[in-house]
Formats: C-alpha cells, structure tokens, sequence
C-alpha cells in the first residue's frame, strides 16, 4: 500500500505538466457537462428563484418527488412530444440512409473527375447554412402570399393556395423533405468514402464474369460498405430521442398552430423554458430524455462495439 | 461501349437533378432579393421577374451600422471560440493519449461519459444564468459551445497514438524537453492537419450558431448575424424598432419588405458561399474523420 502510493506520488511529481495540461478541458467539462448532471435533481424539486447560487439551486429547495413527472405524463403532451419525435427520427433514418446510399453509388460511378467533384460540392451545400437560413428557404417556397409554391406550382398543377403555415398536416412532408435536403449531403460522402475504399478487383472479376451493374452494386458494393451502414444507422438509433432543434424550431417559424406535427421532446423543453417559464414540466421532460437517451446510446453502442470494436464509443 | 454511355448520361442526370435541388432555394433567394416590390405583388416570387431592383441593399446599406456590428460579433465569437476550444481539447486530448498521465482510466471516462448522458437545457441554462450570470455577456455565446462535442477529442487522441510515435516523443524526453516543448515543438506541428480539420468545424459551428444567442442573449446589442436573421425572420422591422445605430428614415409602408427580408438573408449567407470551395477539402475529410472515427 504504501509502496503504491510512493510510486503514484512519483508518477504525478513527474508528469504533474501532463496533468496540467489536462486540466483546462477537464474543468470546462465539469461546468458544461457535470454540473447540469447534477442540476437534473431539478425535476424532482421545487424551484423557488429567490435563492440565488449553486447549492441553493440543488439542494435548499423542496422535494416534491415525482411530481412534475405525474403533471407531464398525465397530459397528451408526452404522447405526441414522444411519438413526434420517434417517428420522424425514425423516418428520417431509413429514408436518408437509402437515399444517401444510392446517390452515393451513382456519384462514384461518375467517369468524369471535375463534374463528380462539382456535384458533390452543390449537394454539400445545404449542410453547411445554419437552421436560421433554412427557415429564409423555407419561407421563400412557403409564404402564403408571394412564395413560390402558392404562386407559381399550385397554380400551374390548378389547386388553391394553402396556408402553409397553419396547417399541420402538410408539415411531416415538409420537414422530412427539409431534413434529408440538409443531410444528404454530408451522409453521401461518408457512404462515397466508404465505397472508395473497395478493392477495384472485386469489380474486374464480376466483369470478367459477366456481372450487370445492378448485380456488382447489390451484389459487391453494398454488401461491402454493410459495416459502415450497420455503424452509422445504430449510432443514429441510439439518439433518437434527440432531434435536431433548429429543424423543428426554426423551419415552422416556431408556429404554435403546427405544434401537434411539429413538436417534439426538444422544443418542448425548449417552450417550457423559455417561453411558457414552466420551469418543473420542462426539466421533468428534460430529463425522461437524457434517461431514455442514456439508455438507448448504450444499448445501441453495446451493439456496435459487438460488430467493431474501434467504432464503438467506450 | 454504348451501354456505357448510356449509363453515364443517366448518372448525371440524376446528379444534375439533384444538384439543382439542393441549389434552387439558394437561387430563389438570390433572385427575390434583387426583384422589385411590385413585381413581387403582381407575380410572387419568381425565378425570372418582371423587373430587378437594387432597392432591398438600398435600404440595407442605410441600416449597415447594426448589421456591421453583428457581423463583427460573429467574427468575434468565431476567432476566440475556435481558438480556444482548439487549445483545450487538444491539451486535454495529449495527455490523455499518454500512458504515463496519471488517472488516465478515470479521466478518458469523464470524457467518454459526456457523450452517453447529458443533463439537458434546462439545469445547463439554470447553470450558466444563476451560477456564472453568463446571461447577456459575449461570453455566453463562446462558453457553451468551446468542446461542442467531446467527439472531437477522442478523434484527436486517436490521431496523436496512431501519428506521432512514441520513440519521438521519448528521445526528446531524453534530450531534456520538458512536456510542455514536446507539446508545442513537435505534438502540435505534426498534427496540423487534425487540427486545421477540427478548427474547421469549430469555426462553423461558431458561425452559424443561433441557439446560445437565443437563449442566453436579449439584449439585440449583442445579437450575431444569425441572431439578427433569426429575429428578423419573425419581425422584419426589428432593425428599424431597436436602437442599434440603423436609420429609421423611411416609412414602413415605403419597405420593399419582401425583398428585403431575402436580401439581408442572402448577406448572411454570402461570405460562406465565397468561402466555401476553399475549405471543401478539408470540410469532407472532417466530416468522413468524425463518422468513422479515426
């Protein structure tokens, strides 16, 4: 025991810069990360604001137990936060990763260098504008007075201008169309680099034996680039209880007649917050998140690590 | 061949299709900016209007002071946000790709764990408003989003273990370099290329960030661009109605509203679009380095 602790003491009186040198991301992760892990006692307390300062803010204030969890659950709210948000992940999912995938083999199939590289950069551009800009596009197809599709599709195809904006029936097309524009750039190039990396003599010998196209696709390249799809599609499942904010918030222009398609866990935590100041409904959401969360990346990087290790988080 | 060619020409077409899909809002944009009002009136907004007008930068460039201003928060924010959160997570990521850091288990895990469980918005606001009253200040737009990702410094750990060898590192150790010259004379040169890719997602990160503005901003002083175009995109008076420096001097009913909400959203876009081909090398290789990790 005390030969361990000499030796540990040597080891950090050597390498104490090593430690120092951590330090900075080390404390920066215990403001941004550990103290609001502490901070989800929230949800099972009382918050009173005329207490000012950490320990007040976590420990001074009234258990109320599961209160505000019995106040969330108890209303539809929960209901359609949760299957908004899993059914729009869900979608969100297969659609870009199919999508992705075959764009990505017909842009590896492309002979010409400089036209592939030009596709690649237009079809990357979306991922790159914030959500904010996003909602400016949006508007610019969807205002109801001047915006393109009221004004010059529906009219070409006979059909009345609708209200975009007011109706939440349209809006799970909308946003799915909007999410797979701005992802699918970003998707296709991992899926490219993916099929990049496939050994070219696969290919000849299927030539020589005379394999069609389709079949060296179906048959060689998506078998081969499988690991990477299997990784990426369990990484995303493991955060499906999370949504991309901007997408849900900025894209309805944060329209409260669309709430019933357009809500999910997120901007409901985010209302609760800062709009409606209910305090104890939002953090009880907030945290039915992280737990559900917590749960379902471990469970989906258990699956991963069991394919490949190193693509594992831990 | 003529299946070939065949072949090819439907490859592009689907290529061209889609490029022109994910460009057309971009160009709708553009166009509708530059449209006279009462072209707008009279036929929506067009690909090809009836008749062009500079009249929405116009207007802009009378209100160019508070646009200047949250231009130049934004390059603030950007400049010392990616910069430091280079420095720290890279320090962090050294010396937790060296065996001889004491802790080191313990330590990887705090920083693994970060990524299996967070513990939302709403004890991260109360933290950063209550506890260190970040509320209103600049720093509330850099702070939140220094790591963005602790991803980012299990990448550059991984590119430390595999890039720099060991045997370097310990003949300097010998030759008497102290931790902190291997760091900075031979860690950090021959890792430019991680770290130019990390910068680079930082920096976007920071540029295009609204949400910490959002929530952590009221005062419109401090709003960056996307922090204008986010309030403008709700309220396209805002400029006008808040105190920022703009001239007030045309009447409401004078506005080429229409194309001026797209003009001032195309003056945010427009640096990235001149930018871009410039750091689309390094974007790609960032984007296939953080999905496959290493």
């Amino acid at each position: 025991m005390q030969a361990r602790w000499s030796r540990l003491r040597k080891r950090i009186a050597r390498h104490y810069i090593l430690i120092l040198m951590a330090l900075p991301g080390l404390a920066y992760l215990v403001i941004n990360n550990y103290l609001p892990m502490l901070g989800v006692t929230i949800a099972f307390r009382e918050i009173d604001y005329s207490r000012k300062g950490l320990f007040n803010l976590l420990f001074r204030n009234e258990w109320i137990g599961f209160k505000n969890f019995e106040y969330l659950f108890r209303t539809n709210d929960a209901y359609v936060i949760t299957r908004n948000t899993i059914l729009y992940n869900g979608v969100f999912i297969v659609l870009n990763t199919v999508v992705a995938i075959a764009v990505a083999i017909v842009l590896n199939e492309i002979r010409n260098r400089i036209a592939s590289r030009a596709y690649q950069t237009l079809i990357l551009l979306p991922y790159l504008i914030s959500m904010v800009i996003v909602g400016y596009l949006g508007l610019s197809l969807f205002n109801v007075e001047n915006g393109f599709m009221n004004r010059i599709v529906l009219p070409m195809l006979g059909i009345d201008p609708i209200s975009w904006y007011s109706e939440p029936a349209y809006w799970p097309y909308i946003l799915t169309l909007v999410n797979l524009w701005k992802n699918i750039g970003y998707l296709c190039i991992i899926y490219l680099a993916a099929i990049i990396g496939i050994n070219h003599e696969y290919y000849e010998a299927a030539v020589i034996d005379g394999a069609s196209k389709w079949q060296q696709i179906t048959r060689i390249t998506v078998p081969l680039i499988s690991p990477t799809i299997v990784v990426m599609v369990l990484l995303a499942i493991g955060r499906i209880f999370y949504s991309d904010f901007g997408l849900f918030y900025q894209v309805p222009l944060n329209s409260g007649a669309l709430k019933s398609t357009t809500d999910v866990i997120d901007t409901y935590v985010y209302r609760g917050l800062m709009t409606l100041g209910d305090i104890g409904m939002s953090s009880a959401a907030g945290l039915y998140q992280s737990a559900v969360g917590f749960v379902l990346i471990l469970l989906s990087n258990w699956l991963v690590r069991r394919r490949s290790r190193e693509q594992a988080l831990f | 061949m003529k299946t070939n060619a065949v072949q090819q020409t439907f490859f592009h077409a689907v290529m061209v299709v889609l490029a022109a899909a994910c460009v057309f809002p971009f160009l709708l944009l553009f166009i509708v900016s530059f449209t006279d009002e009462n072209s707008i009136v009279a036929n929506g907004y067009s690909l090809f209007p009836d008749k062009f007008s500079l009249d929405a930068y116009r207007y802009l460039w009378t209100q160019a002071t508070p646009l200047a201003r949250a231009y130049g928060i934004t390059v603030f924010i950007t400049v010392i946000g990616t910069v430091t959160g280079l420095l720290i997570s890279s320090t962090l990521a050294y010396s937790l790709s060296r065996d001889e850091l004491p802790f080191r288990r313990v330590l990887s895990f705090l920083v693994v764990f970060t990524l299996l469980f967070n513990g939302g918005l709403v004890p991260t606001y109360l933290v950063y408003t209550q506890i260190f009253h970040l509320k209103n200040t600049l720093l509330a737009l850099i702070v939140p989003g220094l790591l963005t990702n602790a991803f980012f410094i299990l990448i550059i750990r991984a590119f430390f273990k595999m890039s720099i060898p060991l045997a370097v590192i310990e003949s300097a150790y010998i030759d008497g370099a102290s931790e902190w010259t291997i760091f900075w004379r031979i860690v950090m040169p021959l890792s430019l290329p991680i770290l130019a890719t990390i910068g680079l997602m930082l920096t976007i990160a920071y540029w295009n960030d609204w949400f910490n503005g959002l929530i952590y901003i009221t005062d419109p002083k401090l709003y960056s661009i996307q922090n204008l175009l986010n309030r403008m995109l709700s309220n396209i008076q805002f400029l006008m109605q808040n105190d920022l420096g703009g001239r007030g001097a045309e009447t409401i009913a004078n506005l080429p509203m229409n194309a001026v909400r797209m003009a001032i959203a195309a003056i945010g876009i427009l640096p990235i679009l001149i930018i871009y081909p410039f750091f689309q090398q390094y974007l790609v290789k960032g984007l296939v380095i953080g999905a496959v990790k290493g």
